[in-house]
């Protein structure tokens, strides 16, 4: 039988503001072990939350990016379960007023477009993360409350995805608005992103929908793809079989490849949600919406039309460089220090994005920086390097993390441009070749390439191609 | 008069006039208390040679021409107040090594204002309990009768007060654990307005209750503990942003043309006939004074005990939930698993009481049972809240008893935990209300034991609670009597 599959998905995302939602400590990633906690994260006794007005603007933010309606007085609840990572034994966490709710994201599907419903938007703490050393001195668990209470944005789909391919759309297109609207750096290994699926199927052209299943921890949209097919597989298999799926909680295990169902402890869980004592509503006015919404950030198509405009670049050039927030600040950054829109644009659809494809990471990752980026094209347009040998460079640069100057000389890649040098090149290859020399003397031009060719072979490709034809040409007269 | 005896008004005085020095002072009071710990256990630390270093240093601060309004004075404090570097244990085993990286808010402001730290006070377990018999570790007396309960849960507090074993105390008051001490003992108590003092620093019991309070010897010495230590924190969220008025200027203030309400609620069958009559002769002295004294009715008071119950469980069973034997405080020795940990970590650190109350708020919170329970209660509570702000419309001050009995006599109640409960009766409806309300000692039953009146106020209107407890005790002058020791 051919089912098809209803996709919902719970999306958290850790917010860049400069401090934790409760607290003054730092967000800033890969510190040592509980080194960015105070009492209040630690959640030591008589400590109270003090909410960061940031963190809410940035949920707003978010959920008008959503098309959400936002609540005009929101509260905070405690979400209750016992965790190591979670040092109060409770999530503050909103249950019952989200700031934002009822809204939608569109993606697109080749030409066609759809909407996938958005049904809240709020805002929590994060926990710390428990580590489980391999090879220690004793079999103990360790905390680190570095994570604990960072500001974390949950957004709830309703289960509008059809295939994985909706799926995949959904996650990227989220992913790449998120950071459009600068809330958050959206960084997979950093864990900036994770991701709840809940999984359902029912036989194509039925209306009833099938039991769901949620499968949790989910921390990159290659995991979440995985796991989609593999419990799509999963519950086709037990339906074909005659068998039922069980509504159940199941957790991915990406060391198998596969999920397995939590033991009734881990989820068999009643989070007692209670409002939060130790906060006060939140009101917000259509003043404190209104700033928020003029102050949202430039979003993907004004950055297009923007870029057509202001850099005098094509459609298509524009399009691929606002396709993710990104690589649309990669190019801008380059444009900082050596303006050649058009040459950049070149650089970065080719050569740039096959790198970061081939090594799957973001721009702002890539051991190139746009300043050595647009130091090399500065060099292409001032004659230092010749296009060819900036190949060679760039991929000196990927290679090294080296800078386009220092790779230039160390490998001794400078153009020649000195006329004499080159004309002794051009005096020694003549000399060499006198048939060559002969034909094109006696009016046939073809061979000429042959002997450019030559100069370059023995300049190793460094002479300056103009004024080698150049050269040729007047010892040929 | 021995110095232990002086008020903290009368020590300020000697001190500006250089009569006196914080260290004379202090070490009156360290004597005092070597001498009756053995029999009150108000104590649950005491550090004499750092309350002597700090008593210096006030000393040394006066000399320097500084006059901050508690400079010198000894000052003890409830121990589930923050004390950074002394250990905080709430009356817990679980906490019984913790010792606070922070100070409490109003811990900074008591230093700021130059008050010399005496020590911690115990108390019931989490400040759940009104007697201070559920103290992990001691059971305090009350000085008027060593055989008897000091009141709780600010017992320690309370006692160490009228054994003049200290001048000027914090407590807190959740459901009534300042006032009811405050009116076993003898001495004065302090409700505030929630909001009025911060929290931070205060181990939390019922979130949207605790309030941080004095308890002093005399009105006027507790109008100036609550200066010191009240306004806005922006460490508290719940805390009111309004401008702080000088209470002890309040004190002395007319109270004539007050009006103050009686509520028929208070007035129960099944109370102890010389507390009524006490606290009736009490409305009365308001009245010769001045005020004007009518008849009310607060129609949902027969709820408040429930409501409470349910409320302050519900926050208890979440805020106790962080003692779990991972992070801080006590753990078990032995544990297969976590799981395991957490259950017998809390099995052997908490005490019965505190048990009951974090089942009965987990299951008041659980699924099916919230909006029957917690729901409800919240409704109720709105109710009495709405009762208040009737009253209020018309009212300057409500005037009450502040418990049914005077103290009863240790091991009592402790069987019956709904006896127990019983006796928050009076206390409990203004926490849930969110009012101010204080406790002034009003006379004596025949076998000499201490009854306090009870007077609420409005939200934010302490002063009105001080300028009337202020006329009435010195119309009054119960508070000079001192316990038997």
């Amino acid at each position: 039988m051919e089912y098809e599959p209803v996709i919902g998905m719970e999306v958290h995302t850790e917010l860049s503001t400069e401090s934790k939602i409760f607290c003054g400590c730092s967000t800033a990633f890969g510190s040592p072990p509980n080194t960015q906690v105070c009492p209040v994260c630690l959640g030591m006794p008589g400590v109270l939350p003090v909410l960061n007005k940031k963190a809410v603007e940035y949920t707003i933010r978010t959920a008008m990016a959503l098309s959400c309606r936002i609540t005009e007085q929101t509260s905070f609840d405690r979400k209750n379960y016992y965790y190591p990572d979670l040092p109060k034994n409770y999530q503050i966490s909103q249950n019952y007023a989200c700031l934002g709710y009822d809204g939608f994201l569109e993606i697109a599907l080749g030409d066609h477009k759809k909407k996938i419903g958005i049904t809240n938007v709020h805002l929590e703490e994060d926990a710390g993360k428990n580590l489980h050393p391999e090879s220690g001195l004793t079999d103990d668990s360790l905390v680190d409350l570095n994570r604990a209470g960072m500001p974390l944005i949950e957004i709830v789909s309703e289960p509008d995805m059809r295939s994985i391919e909706e799926a995949m759309a959904y996650m990227t297109t989220l992913k790449n608005l998120l950071q459009y609207i600068e809330v958050s750096d959206c960084k997979m290994q950093e864990g900036h992103l994770r991701f709840e699926v809940n999984i359902s199927i029912r036989p194509r052209g039925t209306e009833k929908l099938g039991t769901k299943v949620e499968i949790k921890n989910l921390n990159s949209m290659k995991t979440a793809i995985r796991c989609i097919e593999h419990e799509l597989e999963r519950q086709a298999e037990t339906l074909n079989q005659g068998g039922k799926v069980h509504q159940e909680t199941r957790l991915w295990d990406d060391a198998h490849n596969a999920t397995r169902a939590m033991r009734s402890k881990e989820f068999a869980q009643d989070y007692r949600y209670f409002p939060e004592p130790d906060l006060v509503d939140v009101v917000i006015s259509p003043e404190w919406r209104e700033e928020i919404r003029r102050n949202l950030p430039e979003l993907q198509d004004a950055k297009k039309e923007r870029f057509i405009r202001e850099y005098s670049l094509p459609e298509y050039d524009a399009a691929i460089l606002t396709s993710s927030k990104p690589l649309a600040d990669y190019f801008e950054k380059c444009l900082t220090v050596h303006k050649n829109p058009k040459a950049t644009s070149n650089w970065i659809m080719t050569e740039l994005l096959r790198e970061l494809g081939n090594r799957e990471i973001e721009p702002d990752e890539c051991p190139v920086t746009p300043a050595q980026l647009a130091g090399m094209i500065q060099m292409i347009d001032n004659s230092t390097i010749s296009g060819k040998i900036a190949k060679q460079v760039f991929s000196e640069m990927i290679e090294s993390g080296k800078g386009p100057e220092q790779i230039v000389k160390e490998k001794g890649l400078v153009q020649i441009s000195n006329e004499d040098e080159i004309g002794e090149i051009v005096k020694r290859v003549m000399e060499e070749n006198p048939g060559v020399v002969e034909t094109i003397r006696g009016g046939n031009q073809k061979p000429f390439g042959f002997l450019v060719g030559q100069v370059m072979k023995l300049t190793r490709g460094k002479a300056n191609p103009r004024m080698v034809n150049d050269i040729l040409r007047k010892n040929l007269l | 008069m021995d110095l232990h005896e002086l008020t903290a008004e009368q020590a300020i005085g000697k001190l500006r006039k250089g009569e006196i020095s914080s260290v004379e002072l202090t070490r009156a009071i360290l004597d005092r208390i070597s001498e009756l710990e053995p029999r009150i256990h108000a104590y649950l630390a005491l550090d004499g040679e750092q309350s002597i270093s700090d008593a210096e240093k006030a000393d040394q601060r006066r000399i320097r021409g500084d006059n901050t309004p508690l400079l010198g004075i000894p000052v003890s404090i409830k121990d589930n107040i923050c004390t950074r570097g002394i250990k905080t244990t709430c009356g817990s085993r679980i906490l019984s090594d913790f010792i606070p990286p922070y100070d409490a808010t109003v811990v900074t402001k008591l230093r700021e204002a130059g008050a010399v730290l005496i020590g911690k006070t115990n108390m019931d377990e989490f400040a759940m309990g009104s007697s201070t018999e559920n103290s992990a570790f001691q059971v305090t007396r009350n000085p008027w009768d060593t055989g008897r309960i000091p009141g709780g849960s600010s017992g320690g507090s309370a006692a160490a007060v009228a054994a003049d074993s200290v001048p000027l105390a914090l407590g807190s008051d959740t459901g009534g654990s300042i006032r009811a001490p405050a009116s076993y003992c003898g001495v004065v108590g302090v409700k505030p307005t929630y909001g009025r003092v911060s929290r931070y620093g205060l181990v939390a019991y019922g979130s949207s209750l605790d309030q941080i309070g004095p308890i002093a010897g005399n009105v006027r010495d507790s109008a100036l503990v609550l200066n010191a230590i009240a306004g806005y924190d922006p460490r508290d969220s719940t805390s009111a942003e309004l401008p702080v008025p000088d209470y002890t200027a309040a004190c002395g203030r007319e109270i004539r043309g007050l009006k103050i309400g009686v509520p028929r609620e208070y007035f129960v069958p099944g109370m102890d006939p010389e507390v009524q009559n006490l606290v009736k002769t009490a409305v009365q002295k308001l009245e010769e004074l001045g005020a004007e004294c009518v008849e009310i009715s607060l129609p949902h008071t027969d709820y408040a005990i429930s409501c409470y119950y349910i409320c302050a469980m519900a926050e208890a069973g979440s805020n106790l939930a962080r003692y779990d034997g991972a992070h801080y405080g006590y753990r078990t020795r032995d544990a297969d698993n976590i799981i395991d940990m957490y259950s017998r970590t809390r099995a052997e650190g908490f005490g019965t009481e505190v048990k009951r109350r974090i089942m009965l708020g987990t299951y008041a919170l659980s699924a099916g049972y919230y909006d029957a329970y917690y729901l409800k209660a919240l409704k109720v509570r709105t109710l009495i809240k709405r009762d208040f702000d009737r009253a209020f419309e018309k009212l300057d001050l409500i005037a009450t008893p502040v418990t049914p009995t005077a103290a009863f006599k240790i091991g009592e109640k402790t069987a019956d935990p709904l006896l127990m409960y019983l006796s928050d009766i009076f206390t409990i409806s203004l926490n849930l209300a969110g009012m101010c309300g204080l406790s002034v000692p009003c006379g004596f039953t025949g076998s000499g034991l201490p009854v306090g009146l009870q007077l609420i106020s409005d939200i934010f209107r302490e002063e009105t609670l001080f300028s009337a407890a202020f006329a009435y005790e010195q119309a009054a002058d119960h508070t000079r009597k001192k316990p038997p020791l």
